[in-house]
């Protein structure tokens, strides 16, 4: 019966996920799954064996709670470190179940460990682990508490993490040899922490898009692997099937900045090739900076603007403002498109996310494929706390280490605006030329003031 | 061994149907579609269940009790913030003029 139920909620998963890759079917879509999350649940509650049911339904309680305060609380500008932070959490109570299970069983009397739960446990405890330490990294670069946005790397970072998974697969057949509640278990939970942390810290702030879908995709396999320790098919299914589609956007974020998968686990993107030299070539070369009054008429007197958005608007918090800026020039008879680059921001999508909470009409968001082809014939560019996306060295220096990543020709508009708080480099510490080219004016200044700043000069022109 | 090779066998196929059922995704969607398959990862949340519910010692208890609440904020702070983005997509249109 419970079975029964289980298959159930597996096809509302199947459906959900198809539902939610298309814009129109996404809302029903993430229904039907939820639900089928509510049927599995409450089939566990009712015939799942539970004995102690006050303490399960105080657990449930507790995390509703939570999780709906988080859920309305969290403002839209933080949607990556939300969903970092529950990945996490997800994790954690993969690996915590498969702890429970291993004392169930060792505190049974006369039951002994079968061979395929007892692996199960030790591979559910360790990517469990790593999904929960990987993710609070995560989420602190995200959140930029404690570390930076920079990737940390240093010398013998592979060598290191290779010896320690082979000390966590030790530690692993330790356990299963002789499956207790004792020294390798908590040498394997410390080593997979510790690896989790070390995977993740290497991995830059423009980089987390794709760390974040992969980190989704371990939360999944976690869940799978518990449910070979429970021996319940709910789990394997749901587990398997969030392990595989995230696999899946992560290939879709790789691809999106033209670089190979492994080159961005291994990579140590940036961090070690510019930096210092950045900053000293910048001084040397002249840059137009103008303020809002002079950037308001050329915006006025253009017929099309693209705006440009990246990482910066969604830290100043700026997308309400920029939908005022864009309503004023559309009045004013100016053609406002946005160009939205696949991997601007934190996190898939986050742009749509962001311009979509502003009340930004979706029919004047262009992917980069869309609009590239029409920079040549646009008046002015808005580019708005964006860096890499708009790098034009990623098409003609081979030596940047973002040599070959897609990017916006914003450069080929007729006048290029950037508003960027100062000349230094972006999270990945790369020089962008773009900001030392004639038709370039820089906006020294926070995004969202800028944009108002900008909308408050078009109105009074 | 038969159990084993039946899970086998529902967790291949499971993967062969997560890779088929996400192909072409438009951006828009890619971060709902993120936190919408992140709160099915939280799927955890039954074997949290049973975990606590049927709790043998203290350890257990705890463990199991902590399990379900982490779990529970991930399935309902997935799902409830992967609507609340929803119905900001459908708003799009409202703003266009002429």
């Amino acid at each position: 019966m419970l079975n029964l139920l289980y298959l159930l909620a597996a096809v509302a998963f199947i459906l959900g996920l198809k539902m939610l890759s298309s814009p129109r079917t996404a809302v029903p879509g993430n229904l039907l799954a939820a639900a089928g999350m509510l049927v599995a649940v409450v089939a566990t509650l009712l015939v799942g064996g539970v004995v102690d049911l006050p303490l399960v339904l105080a657990g449930i309680a507790v995390g509703a709670l939570v999780g709906t305060l988080l859920a309305v609380l969290t403002p839209m500008t933080a949607m990556p470190e939300m969903v970092a932070l529950l990945n996490g959490f997800g994790g954690a109570a993969s690996a915590l179940v498969a702890a429970a299970e291993m004392l169930r069983v060792h505190g049974v009397e006369g039951e002994s460990f079968a061979l395929v739960p007892v692996i199960a446990i030790a591979a559910s405890l360790a990517v469990g682990t790593v999904t929960f330490s990987g993710s609070m990294v995560a989420f602190l670069r995200l959140r930029e508490w404690l570390i930076g946005g920079r990737a940390t790397v240093f010398a013998g970072q592979h060598l290191l993490n290779a010896a320690l998974v082979l000390a966590a697969l030790a530690a692993a057949v330790v356990f299963v040899r002789d499956p207790q509640p004792g020294v390798a278990v908590y040498a394997l939970v410390g080593i997979a922490l510790l690896l989790g942390v070390l995977l993740v810290i290497p991995i830059g702030g423009a980089d987390m898009p794709v760390v974040i879908c992969l980190l989704n995709s371990y939360s999944g396999v976690a869940a799978a692997t518990t449910g070979f320790v429970i021996n319940n098919t709910g789990l394997i299914i749901s587990g398997s099937l969030v392990g595989a589609s995230g696999i899946i956007l992560t290939n879709i974020m790789c691809k999106a900045m033209n670089r190979s998968f492994t080159n961005v686990l291994f990579g140590g993107f940036g961090a070690t090739v510019s930096g210092g030299a950045a900053g000293a070539t910048a001084a040397a070369r002249p840059v137009r900076s103008g303020d809002a009054e002079e950037a308001a008429m050329i915006l006025e007197a253009a017929r099309s603007v693209v705006i440009a958005p990246g990482y910066g608007m969604a830290v100043a918090q700026a997308q309400h403002a920029v939908k005022e800026l864009a309503d004023e020039l559309e009045k004013r008879g100016v053609d406002v498109k946005y160009a939205i680059h696949p991997v601007a921001g934190r996190m898939p999508g986050h742009m749509n996310v962001l311009l979509a909470e502003a009340n930004v009409p979706y029919e004047q968001l262009f992917e980069m494929d869309q609009i590239n082809p029409s920079f040549g014939e646009t008046d002015a560019v808005l580019v708005i706390g964006a860096n890499d996306v708009v790098n034009p060295a990623a098409k003609t220096d081979p030596s940047s280490p973002i040599y070959g990543m897609p990017v916006l020709d914003v450069e080929k508009a007729r006048t290029v605006m950037v508003i960027k708080r100062s000349l230094n480099p972006g999270f990945a510490g790369i020089d962008n030329p773009l900001y030392y080219l004639p038709n370039t004016m820089m906006l020294f200044g926070d995004a969202k003031k800028m944009v108002l700043a900008l909308a408050q000069a078009v109105k009074n022109l | 061994m038969d159990d084993l090779v039946m899970l086998l066998t529902v967790f291949v196929l499971a993967v062969f149907v997560g890779f088929e059922v996400i192909s072409k995704v438009p951006p828009t969607v890619h971060t709902p579609l993120m936190s919408g398959s992140n709160a099915i990862s939280g799927v955890t949340i039954l074997g949290a269940v049973i975990a606590a519910g049927a709790a043998v010692s203290t350890g257990m208890r705890w463990l199991g009790f902590a399990a379900v609440v982490l779990a529970t904020i991930n399935v309902v702070g997935g799902f409830a913030v992967t609507h609340r983005m929803l119905g900001m997509f459908r708003g799009r249109g409202r703003g266009r003029k002429g």
